[in-house]
């Protein structure tokens, strides 16, 4: 039951990530992605992952996505619309390197693992408390130095989103 | 969900345990599957036996609250009181035609109402109404409510975008804009409740807390008490509702991402908008206010069980008056004053909240923390007086005709 549930929500995961990329219509586009992290967020309450689930659904889908889709609305993007000329090969190559370059990676990865069952997860396993504890206690100084970067983050993007308050000389 | 069988079904398992047992009427059927249907049924028979009805009875009750402080009458014709206006609502939107505009997205927009609708339903998941009474007392209660009232700002804004139609648009971004802001404040004022208790799990914050208000976290110290009044806030704006409905303000955008809905599509933006004052109500009766807890008058399952859902719903509710009656009372504020507000105001406010209770928590010793209870309880009692005092003293001064007129609760 478990294996089926996995199986019918990573099919579904797998549909709505190719509908971010195919779909010629950057809201939609923008949408499949809030579907695909939802349904990512399912599969982590499939490995008991509570905490995981829920940070996903609060940061990705809530908070980033509707800023995606804000801009994207604002800006009145329509149909697919393809950049010209040069650029347009330029941005195609790099688009292949970096698909080929994952494609590698995924190889060499589900070549080393080896598959089979994990054994169910021990109780509180994934919750609030035991995230808590790895996240303070073995990745504390990680967990530091990445707030200190999205504290570097938010203060340069109010210094670049402010107003100037002086004229500069010109 | 499944796996964590043994923790979240609560009394339910032993109903799926009974069915799928050897000699049980259901024992040919896989015990996942027989938990997955009853979970399923008892979602259903909760949305259909309380949600909705909760959610109709609050629009009358609304529509005739508000009536009355503006000196009108209100909906008074469909059964006693026009208490059964909310169905003849619902009936009549219900067979109205399905319009979806010829310039509209024809699947989103059809879409985007449903999405409100989980958004606001899914949190009764977790709404504890007495001490069994939980659909499941998860882990990370608290979270999983910030999480899955995500859905709304996804259905509004995508309600904005496919009615195609500029005001709409304006309208799902304002709301989109107005909710993440509001977000940050609102999830910064749940913190302090969360560092006195040091677990997210609804039932455990209530269980942390007593019956009487001095074991309220409202009074626990000054920072809660603030954070309270800034979560309330918040919450009445990440809800859009006056003074803070700017998504849909119908002097500048008609009537804001809904402008193009119409019948039944129309009704379930609305129908979230006041089940959703509810469970404003029932988060904030959970984090300040005690939740459930009763003084210890019975020992009956039943009768305690009765008494808890009594008590935590006239709490919840009383927050449900609050906000019509703000509603009725303040002025919309500007989109400008709306950002000043949450981030030169609220955010910080929040964030003093926060520092200031881990502070309380280790300085303050716990004999000195019972004494500043009591006194803060009897300063929020006696402010309440003074407030009632005002009401009463204006009230005479009105003279605004015959009083068995103005002061009759029935017209």
């Amino acid at each position: 039951m478990g294996a089926a549930l996995f199986l019918l929500v990573a099919a579904l995961t797998v549909v709505a990530a190719l509908g971010v990329i195919l779909h010629p219509n950057p809201v939609k586009s923008a949408l499949f992605l809030v579907v695909t992290l939802f349904l990512l967020a399912a599969v982590f309450v499939l490995l008991e992952a509570h905490m995981i689930a829920a940070l996903q659904i609060i940061v990705y889908a809530g908070a980033i996505m509707v800023l995606f889709l804000f801009v994207i609305m604002l800006l009145n993007l329509r149909n697919d619309d393809p950049e010209r000329g040069r650029r347009r090969y330029v941005l195609r190559g790099l688009a292949w390197i970096g698909g080929v370059a994952l494609a590698i990676e995924l190889a060499l990865l589900v070549r080393g693992a080896s598959v089979g069952s994990a054994g169910s997860a021990p109780a509180g396993y994934g919750g609030a408390a035991a995230v808590a504890r790895s996240l303070y206690t073995d990745f504390l100084l990680p967990f530091e130095l990445t707030s200190i970067l999205l504290l570097a983050a938010v203060v340069g993007a109010v210094v670049l989103a402010q107003k100037q308050r002086r004229p500069t000389l010109s | 969900m499944l796996a964590d069988r043994d923790s979240s079904l609560g009394p339910m398992k032993d109903l799926v345990l009974y069915l799928t047992d050897v000699a049980g009427p259901l024992r040919f059927a896989p015990y996942e599957l027989v938990a997955m249907v009853a979970m399923l049924l008892f979602g259903a028979v909760v949305v259909f036996g309380f949600v909705l009805p909760v959610a109709g009875i609050t629009s009358w009750l609304e529509r005739r609250v508000w009536a009355r402080i503006q000196s009108r009458v209100g909906p008074n014709r469909v059964g006693p009181q026009g208490f059964l206006q909310w169905l003849a609502d619902g009936l009549k939107n219900l067979m109205k035609e399905d319009i979806i505009p010829s310039a509209a997205d024809p699947w989103l927009f059809a879409l985007a109402p449903y999405l409100v609708v989980i958004g606001f339903v899914a949190t009764f998941a977790v709404v504890p109404f007495g001490d069994v009474l939980v659909i499941a007392d998860l882990d990370i209660g608290i979270l999983y409510i910030t999480a899955v009232t995500g859905l709304v700002v996804v259905g509004v804004l995508m309600a904005g975008w496919a009615s195609n139609n500029k005001w709409s648009l304006l309208g799902g971004i304002r709301s989109a804009a107005q909710i993440v802001s509001y977000e940050i404040p609102a999830g910064l004022s749940i913190f302090p409740v969360v560092l006195l208790t040091g677990t997210l799990s609804m039932q455990e914050i209530i269980r942390a807390q007593g019956w009487a208000p001095w074991h309220w976290f409202l009074f626990h110290d000054p920072f809660t008490f603030a954070a309270f009044f800034v979560f309330f806030v918040a919450a009445l704006a990440e809800g859009n509702r006056t003074p803070f409905d700017l998504p849909e303000a119908e002097s500048e955008l008609v009537a804001g991402f809904c402008t193009e809905y119409s019948g039944m599509r129309y009704l379930l933006f609305f129908l979230a908008e006041w089940g959703n004052l509810y469970v404003i109500g029932a988060i904030v009766t959970t984090l300040f206010l005690g939740g459930w807890q009763v003084p210890p008058v019975t020992e009956h399952p039943v009768a305690l069980a009765v008494f808890q859902l009594a008590t935590f719903f006239a709490k919840a509710y009383f927050f449900v008056f609050v906000a019509m009656w703000v509603r009725a009372t303040l002025p919309r504020v500007r989109v400008d004053q709306l950002m000043i507000l949450c981030w030169k105001y609220m955010v910080p406010i929040a964030l003093v909240n926060v520092v200031g209770t881990a502070i309380w928590m280790v300085v303050v010793p716990t004999s000195l923390g019972r004494v500043v209870a009591i006194a803060m309880t009897i300063g929020g009692a006696a402010l309440v007086v003074i407030f009632f005092r005002r009401v009463r003293f204006h009230l005479r001064r009105a003279r605004l005709g015959p009083a068995d007129y103005y002061y009759s609760p029935f017209i």
